[in-house]
């Protein structure tokens, strides 16, 4: 079903500097794959050496986070809003 | 990425070091806002957030989901864009660590402040590489806002 990925402005570079993307998916993961194969810079910026998303990358459906959904395999309904937000972290010390 | 030039006012690199000074031994932290062009990024106000690491606040710090959108949304209603992020070392250099590099995005400026013994001792900025391997530094123009006279004259501790 078409749902809408908010890219968020740091990331705009590689996905054809657009604020949007109109995709068709069922779930979290397939919406996240689809736009990661559509857009592969994306990837390394989205997930870890291990295939899972960053630590500091957090994504909501509408306003709720997947991760107290069903996380990747979270339901999508027509129209609804992905969103990709960071948590920002670092600090003086390895 | 294209002429990484950053511009900031005196009296807002005061108040970064100004916000270092008043948490340290902890870390600092906040947004950095402003407007983004071909060529130039300049810094035109900050939004001072709270340090989210309870557990490690002397060399750790930490913005939440609902932070980044408290600075976008501000960003927005003053019509600015949200530029980066400013972080303090305390007692460390204006360096990004390994630590900052894995938990950073290209495009933005990180600002980092290096606090020693309670005391403003240099500032640096710097953005991720495109692949990830590396930052590279940003360089810094500090505006004198004398020279400005339209603009806001905020107080600060200058480094």
């Amino acid at each position: 079903m078409p749902v809408k990925v908010i890219i968020p402005t740091p990331l705009r570079a590689y996905a054809g500097k657009q604020e949007s993307i109109e995709l068709q998916a069922a779930t979290v993961g397939e919406a996240l794959n689809s736009l990661t194969t559509r857009f592969q810079e994306l990837k390394k910026h989205l997930y870890a050496d291990d295939g899972r998303l960053r630590s500091f990358v957090n994504v909501y459906v509408n306003d709720e986070d997947i991760r107290y959904l069903q996380k990747d395999e979270t339901r999508l309904h027509e129209g609804d809003t992905v969103s990709i937000v960071p948590s920002i972290a670092g600090g003086a010390r390895n | 990425m294209i002429n990484p030039v950053l511009k900031i006012g005196d009296s807002l690199v005061g108040r970064i070091g100004a916000h270092g000074v008043d948490t340290y031994p902890h870390e600092c932290c906040g947004a950095l806002l402003g407007h983004d062009g071909d060529g130039s990024r300049e810094v035109i106000d900050l939004l001072p957030l709270p340090n989210r690491r309870d557990d490690s606040p002397r060399n750790r710090f930490e913005l939440t989901p609902d932070d980044v959108r408290l600075a976008e949304k501000t960003a927005r209603r003053k019509g600015l864009e949200l530029l980066g992020w400013y972080h303090s070392h305390p007692d460390a250099p204006a360096r990004p660590s390994e630590f900052d590099r894995e938990h950073a995005w290209p495009w933005y400026s990180y600002i980092i402040v290096s606090i020693a013994n309670g005391r403003p001792r240099g500032i640096a900025s710097w953005r991720l590489q495109d692949d990830r391997s590396a930052y590279v530094p940003e360089a810094i123009e500090v505006v004198d806002e004398v020279s400005r006279p339209e603009e806001p004259v905020r107080q600060g501790v200058h480094c």
